[in-house]
């Protein structure tokens, strides 16, 4: 591993001793994260604190997806230090709300940040005076506005959260979204629950419709720190489990974004094709979900060769109907007309945000760890990415449609080409136990986005810090700037074509 | 318009068309079945995540239980799950499948307040409140109502305000965070009404049970007029145990 004086270098998945990554002066952390981060082919993955013996220990993650590299660096501030340090939200955007929850957990105050409030209101925050109730809204003074607040409990089957709309008239001049109701915790009964198989649990539960996505991050990450070694095949269907994750969720977004302009056929149809994978995934693991299906160093619901045909024959299915609904789907003029122009942001405010995932990729900005960053079965079956241009809900319509094509062509494409052999199967390992002292960073892209979890182990192997990353902590804010200047009607295609999580960015 | 007719003729029929008989095929995890084979009572209960499994008799705790099926793939040859979806009841305790048990989870009619059958029987609308759950219970309660499964055939549905609702479906194991608005939603909810758990997070707090950012206390004012398990509730146990509450 190559090293310089500010960073070291890993790859995805790669663990490292925690001395290994350097510690530097905030004032150089500042500069350099600043050089590096100007740069567009590089953002922050992950940015947070955790105590260690002498006082807090800050580590910032940044893929660099021209070099598929990992550079780790990180800073130290001792107990009795100001809590105070120069904000670098002011001038790479895209870090306020990893500074916020950073101030929220540790109470460090970033100076000049401009936007410094808590982010989920955690049962184990700093101020515990700062109550979910009293959250300071940004407001506007004027004759002519008024504010529309909706929430937390919604006016459907969806989880909890605030917004609060300031509009003149119909027309939306700010959204401010407001999380934290979900709250459960999750991070710290990470370190709580003592064997694996309960830590597997959380994991699948941080967000039950990516339950395939946050699992895997947390198996990687498991398995490079316990040195366990799992075969090329099991990766494979990991990743196609993570596919049919993401050709489900997709669908079934579609279905909703029909409901939302009142197409009703399209919202059934959509529906029931939705219905044929989920199934799929119960008859591979028992869960509809994939709940269950992802375990560290093995797996309990191995591919068959009777599932694989069926999931060919399933797929050949799907794809015919999907492909003949969505074409009369968006040649629909009133389809159009809604979705045409609607919540449209820009390349500049998707990179200033820092969006990841189909957030990213629908306004021209290429982030996608399965291509930059690949890991489980995308290194030897690389999987295209697509790009959209125009940043509206027409855009996000048609880049989830395109990625269904994509993955369908990905899973066909691996299950015709690699040699799988079904009578060997791997069972999960019985609590290994974990290498001391080591960091490790684990990424991987759920239908969302990005998923980042990191580790840092204890001088016995014990799990020392546990981070979750959802990618909707990236995403939030573009769905904020997409209702700007827009009919507040239009407010549940936006929401519906993010479709942002809640529980994963509250933990 | 010509194209449309086509769509619908080659998506044919696609509803169930009797939800009370729909099987769902294995490996789908249902009921389990405790057998009496002799086994270290000890070491099974120790393998569960969730600590659902307790010992002398030997038992599972459908509210505690993620079906994630660990105990069955550790002792196959003592503990195994059925595909029996019918899990839903209003008695906590009918949750309780011991040792030699292999009996359908049931509703105890004599203990439905009078009210529910005579007011909701034909007509059921509930409100939503999700209290941290995962967005996996939220899904299958959403499939409830698809063109498959399609409750609103018997006049259940999900509505927009609690003036409108007859009742509660809650998900999530109920956060600190979301105490508040829960008790405010169920106040806004005119009588006569009913309270449903919804998923194993909502019935026991599940894997976040210990957590300090669970508040469930809520649920010691009020009486639970249904317990739905899974992780999640599949649609068919949900819809079957609304319609054996209300007109079974």
């Amino acid at each position: 591993m190559p090293e310089t004086y500010h960073y070291i270098k890993v790859r995805n998945g790669d663990s490292v001793a925690i001395q290994g990554i350097p510690v530097i002066p905030y004032r150089e952390f500042f500069s350099e994260a600043l050089f590096l981060l100007k740069a567009g082919e590089r953002h922050c993955a992950a940015y947070y604190a955790y105590p260690d013996e002498k006082g807090l220990h800050f580590i910032m993650v940044i893929a660099d997806d021209a070099s598929h590299e990992l550079l780790l660096m990180s800073h130290k501030m001792s107990h009795d230090a100001p809590k105070e340090l120069e904000s670098l939200t002011l001038q790479i955007f895209a870090l306020h709300i990893f500074e916020r929850e950073i101030y929220e957990n540790f109470g460090i105050v970033f100076l000049n940040h401009p936007w410094l409030k808590p982010v989920r209101y955690a049962f184990n925050r700093y101020h515990q005076e700062q109550k979910l109730q009293d959250y300071p809204f940004y407001t506007i003074k004027s004759e002519e506005l008024h504010e529309v607040g909706v929430g937390p409990v919604h006016a459907g089957i969806i989880e909890p959260g605030h917004f609060r709309f300031i509009c003149n008239g119909e027309m939306v001049l700010h959204l401010e979204i407001q999380l934290g109701w979900q709250h459960r915790g999750v991070e710290q009964l990470l370190l709580d629950k003592k064997t694996m198989l309960q830590r597997n649990l959380l994991a699948e539960n941080i967000a039950g419709d990516t339950a395939i996505g946050h699992s895997l991050a947390f198996a990687q990450l498991m398995e490079t720190l316990t040195g366990t070694e799992v075969s090329e095949q099991l990766q494979l269907e990991r990743a196609i489990a993570l596919e049919l994750e993401r050709i489900a969720i997709h669908t079934g977004d579609i279905s909703a974004l029909c409901v939302d302009v009142a197409y009703h056929l399209g919202a059934n149809v959509f529906g029931i094709l939705r219905t044929g994978i989920i199934n799929f995934m119960q008859s591979w693991c028992g869960n509809r979900l994939g709940k269950s299906m992802i375990r560290v160093g093995g797996t309990n619901a191995p591919l068959t060769a009777a599932l694989r045909d069926n999931l060919i024959k399933i797929l050949e299915d799907f794809e015919k109907h999907f492909v003949e609904m969505v074409h009369v789907t968006y040649r629909l003029p009133s389809v159009q007309n809604r979705f045409d122009f609607a919540g449209k942001i820009t390349e500049h405010q998707a990179r200033l945000v820092g969006t990841v995932g189909p957030s990213a990729r629908m306004i021209n900005v290429p982030r996608d760890i399965r291509v930059s960053h690949p890991f489980a079965g995308f290194q030897r079956f690389p999987i295209e990415m697509d790009l959209r241009e125009k940043g509206d809900v027409f855009s996000r319509f048609l880049l989830k449609r395109k990625e269904i094509a994509l993955s369908i062509a990905w899973i066909r494409k691996v299950l015709e080409e690699f040699p799988f052999d079904f009578s060997n199967s791997e069972k999960p390992s019985e609590n290994p136990s974990l290498k001391a002292n080591r960091f490790s960073v684990s990424l991987t892209e759920g239908w969302r986005g990005e998923i980042c979890h990191c580790a840092v182990t204890d001088d016995h192997g014990g799990l020392k810090h546990y981070k979750v990353k959802d990618p909707s902590m990236h995403n939030w804010k573009i769905l904020e700037l997409s209702l700007r200047d827009l009919e507040i009607s239009d407010f549940p295609i936006n929401n519906k074509s993010y479709n942002l999580s809640y529980c994963g960015h509250d933990l | 318009m010509f194209e449309e007719v086509k769509v619908i003729a080659h998506n044919g029929k696609q509803y169930i068309t009797d939800l009370r008989k729909a099987v769902v095929p294995a490996p789908f995890r249902g009921r389990p079945v405790i057998t009496t084979a002799s086994a270290d009572e000890a070491r099974i209960a120790a393998v569960c995540p969730l600590g659902a499994i307790t010992t002398a008799p030997l038992c599972i705790d459908l509210g505690k239980c993620a079906f994630c099926g660990e105990c069955a793939n550790a002792f196959p040859e003592k503990i195994h799950f059925t595909n029996d979806h019918k899990l839903a009841t209003n008695v906590r305790e009918h949750l309780l499948v011991k040792e030699g048990d292999d009996r359908a989870v049931t509703i105890d009619q004599h203990q439905i307040r009078a009210e529910v059958k005579a007011t909701f029987g034909r007509s059921l609308k509930l409100r939503q409140v999700s209290a941290g759950g995962d967005n996996s219970c939220e899904w299958e309660l959403g499939a409830c109502g698809n063109a498959n499964f399609d409750m609103g055939r018997y006049g259940i549905e999900f509505v927009a305000s609690p003036r409108h609702a007859d009742g509660i479906v809650l998900t999530g194991p109920l956060t600190v965070n979301m105490a508040h608005a829960l008790k405010t939603t169920w106040n806004a909810i005119p009588e006569p009404k009913i309270f449903i758990l919804c998923g194993v997070d909502a019935i026991s707090g599940g894997i976040f049970a210990d957590s300090k950012a669970i508040n469930r206390s809520f649920l010691n004012e009020i009486h639970v007029d249904l317990y739905i398990p899974g992780n999640p509730s599949h649609p068919l146990t949900i819809i079957n145990g609304i319609l054996e509450l209300t007109r079974g």
